[in-house]
């Protein structure tokens, strides 16, 4: 970050940042309200691992969309790709042939192969990303619904004990209504999330390929004049993505146990809302992956709170997209008071992530 | 110079029409009767009646979307929720009306246009007043609004049980076309001339293709799009009005589901760049029928209804790859050495294929 941040020297925080501070305080602020509104449940370690454990497919799917979204594309096959994936593995599994290494193969494969072919359409030969990841949306779906279309239970008995584990953290947890200390519980899914998350910002961060990827979709045509391979990043980004739908896919499986027609339907739309509410634009070349899981938290929490209160569930809809439209207002806002110059950001000093390249620049 | 350019304008309806000749021909050869048609109570069936009923909606917001495509260089991926909660509006205020006579219905369709409108507003401050990308501002309503229609209806699907409506959704006894297909007409008609009367294409365009310089002509680029999203609010409004009558029920859940990817489509199809500029609204008009021509071919292969989409999928591929500049040039080149002698031809397509390298040269100046 250090080096966009040197070509503006103005800015102490970069747009990236300052949307993800935005998206951090409002998650927060939230899970605070909720905290206050229902400390039964909202108050337990489990309650917020299990927004994590059970929507770990959503937030692996985010991070796959935010960095498309950062390279200045869009995918929008990702949710019927991992719909694909889960129904692809249950059909292999209760085939009997089958092994659970063999389905994690089989899932990271057909990943990787949507992603490779979408990524070769849209940067090679210059085709828009909407349109082919729109046919690599029928694709998947038409193939899911061909391979099997009843809901489709895993019984292989490795798998079954792989699905019913759950990492035990003995020191974290909470005492239930009759006082017994129930310990806290995280499925695996959430551990391969959380690295993937680490992994990921660490590969965008710091690697060439990520901001190489940041500079292309801020202005292909500069990067392009920078001596960066404009089409092999962008083409690289897709990949990436597929092979992250098809981890999602593996994960959801894991969760569920089952493949279903159903299963990950939708999930394109809301993860890309998620990496909005995370501070990534679809402009490109903004946005920060850290951002993603956050905008994906809010998302559900916003969900679990309307459950929580137990009103009409119509309204998680029309609150999701309320909430959306505050961000998108928000988000509008702050980057044209950027742009203006009159915008400061009322946070001391020590606070601002960007403190570092200030004190560089002396 | 004047070649090339005449080349250029025919080539954008070049394409849609060979597919729908191709489909046409495939067709044919599954049955030679494809273009038969016969007579049931007084009205036209057949193929080419179904088709043409069948893609009366997705004409219609093809219409608005190329519009819409062409000034804010973005999409509109609500068109379809937009048009479940006009409906919904057009259902409640029929019913409260009372009893149903042709003026009830017309007020109670001007009310579903002015929700249209209403909700092309709200898109179009969106885009135009905050500058958010199309995708992401109709992202709202897109994830919104069927609940919003389900709220509007109050109940599972209420029904439209009545002549009238049922004939505006069919035939109107003594006229031997399906109505669909004749305000799908009056629609197109209505908005060329709309077109040919008005400023709307060229100032839509000049938005488009680059709005700096045609707000320093002195055309707001602000109201332009904001006049866009509002023509496509009233074309989802028409949509949503000839869906619910042909359905006679209002499902708030399944009306005109997934119809915003194929009117993108459509209009990609039809040869216009879903980044903005120049628009031609008859490949748009054609490249809606060609969707709905490809959907019933593959049904009448007897194509299972599961696997349809994956057969959809590839055509739309290999459509888009055949159309993609990077082919294109390729085909040029080999054209090119084909015929080695002709040489004006070479040097138009050297001109065309010399305007990427040129493009930093400018940035420099």
């Amino acid at each position: 970050m250090r080096s966009l941040n040197a070509g503006k020297p103005k800015d102490a925080i970069s747009n990236s940042n300052l949307l993800f501070l935005i998206a951090a305080v409002i998650f927060v602020l939230m899970y605070g309200f909720a905290i206050l509104r229902y400390p039964g449940s909202f108050l337990q370690f489990q309650t917020f691992f299990d927004l994590f454990s059970l929507n770990a497919p959503l937030i692996i799917i985010t991070l796959g969309i935010s960095i498309v979204m950062i390279g200045g594309g869009i995918d929008i096959s990702v949710g019927a790709v991992t719909g694909l994936v889960t129904m692809c593995c249950a059909v292999l599994l209760e085939s009997g042939t089958g092994s659970v290494w063999s389905a994690v193969l089989l899932a990271l494969g057909i990943g990787v192969a949507f992603g490779l072919l979408q990524g070769y359409l849209i940067s090679y030969l210059e085709i828009q990303p909407f349109i082919i990841t729109l046919a690599g949306m029928f694709l998947a779906n038409g193939l899911l619904t061909t391979i099997h279309k009843d809901p489709l239970n895993v019984t292989l008995p490795a798998f079954v004990s792989l699905r019913d584990f759950e990492l035990v953290i003995p020191w974290l947890g909470t005492k239930n209504r009759l006082g017994n200390f129930i310990p806290l519980e995280i499925k695996p899914g959430a551990v391969i999330a959380a690295a993937l998350i680490v992994i990921l910002v660490v590969v965008m961060k710091w690697s060439r390929f990520g901001r190489n990827l940041y500079a292309v979709g801020g202005n292909s045509q500069s990067a392009l004049m920078l001596g960066i391979n404009v089409r092999r990043t962008k083409f690289y980004s897709y990949a990436l993505c597929g092979l992250l739908s098809g981890i999602a896919g593996f994960v959801y499986i894991m969760t569920t146990g089952a493949g279903n027609v159903g299963n990950a339907a939708g999930f394109e739309m809301k993860a890309i809302a998620a990496a909005i509410i995370g501070g990534t634009m679809l402009t490109g070349g903004v946005g920060n992956l850290f951002g993603s899981p956050v905008g994906a938290l809010t998302l559900l929490t916003i969900n679990e709170l309307i459950r929580a209160a137990g009103v009409n569930s119509n309204y998680q809809a029309i609150v999701s997209g309320f909430l959306l439209y505050v961000f998108i207002v928000l988000q509008s806002v702050v980057v044209w008071l950027r742009g203006r110059g009159d915008f400061r950001l009322a946070l001391p000093s020590w606070l601002l992530p960007g403190r570092r390249t200030a004190e560089d620049r002396g | 110079m004047s070649t090339v350019k005449t080349k250029a304008r025919g080539s954008h309806l070049f394409l849609p029409l060979s597919v729908l000749a191709i489909l046409i021909v495939i067709n044919l050869i599954k049955g030679a009767d494809y273009f038969s048609m016969t007579i049931i109570n007084g009205a036209l069936y057949g193929n080419v009646p179904n088709i043409l009923f069948g893609a009366s909606e997705l004409v219609i917001l093809a219409i608005g979307m190329t519009l819409v495509t062409a000034s804010s260089r973005g999409q509109d991926i609500s068109v379809g929720v937009a048009a479940a909660i006009t409906s919904a509006v057009f259902v409640q205020v029929l019913q409260g009306a009372g009893d149903i006579t042709w003026w009830t219905i017309a007020a109670s369709f001007l009310a579903s246009c002015a929700a249209g409108m209403l909700i092309g507003a709200f898109n179009g401050s969106l885009v135009a007043v905050f500058k958010v990308q199309p995708m992401v501002a109709t992202l709202i309503l897109f994830t919104a609004g069927r609940s919003i229609a389900f709220m509007i209806d109050g109940k599972l699907s209420p029904v439209l049980a009545n002549d009238l409506t049922s004939q505006l959704g069919g035939v109107i006894p003594g006229v031997p076309i399906q109505t669909p297909i004749i305000l799908t007409v009056v629609f197109i008609a209505l908005f060329a001339a709309l077109l040919k009367t008005t400023n709307l294409r060229l100032y839509a365009e000049s938005v488009g293709i680059n709005e700096k310089a045609a707000r320093l002509n002195g055309i707001d680029p602000t109201r332009i799009k904001f006049l866009t999203y509002m023509i496509l609010g009233v074309c989802s409004a028409v949509a949503g009005f000839i869906a619910v009558t042909k359905a006679g029920r209002h499902d708030s859940v399944n009306l005109l589901k997934f119809v915003e990817m194929d009117a993108i489509l459509a209009v990609a199809i039809g040869g216009n760049a879903l980044s903005g500029g120049k628009f031609s609204v008859t490949g748009s008009i054609i490249g809606a029928y060609t969707i709905e021509v490809l959907s019933r071919t593959l049904l009448r292969l007897e194509i299972g209804t599961e696997t349809i989409k994956a057969f959809k999928a590839v055509f739309i591929i290999i459509l888009m790859v055949v159309a993609s500049p990077v082919v294109r040039e390729y085909a040029s080149k080999a054209l090119r050495r084909v015929r080695a002698g002709a040489d004006d031809c070479a040097v138009a397509e050297a001109d065309t294929a010399a305007s990427g390298p040129d493009a930093p040269a400018k940035m420099e100046v």
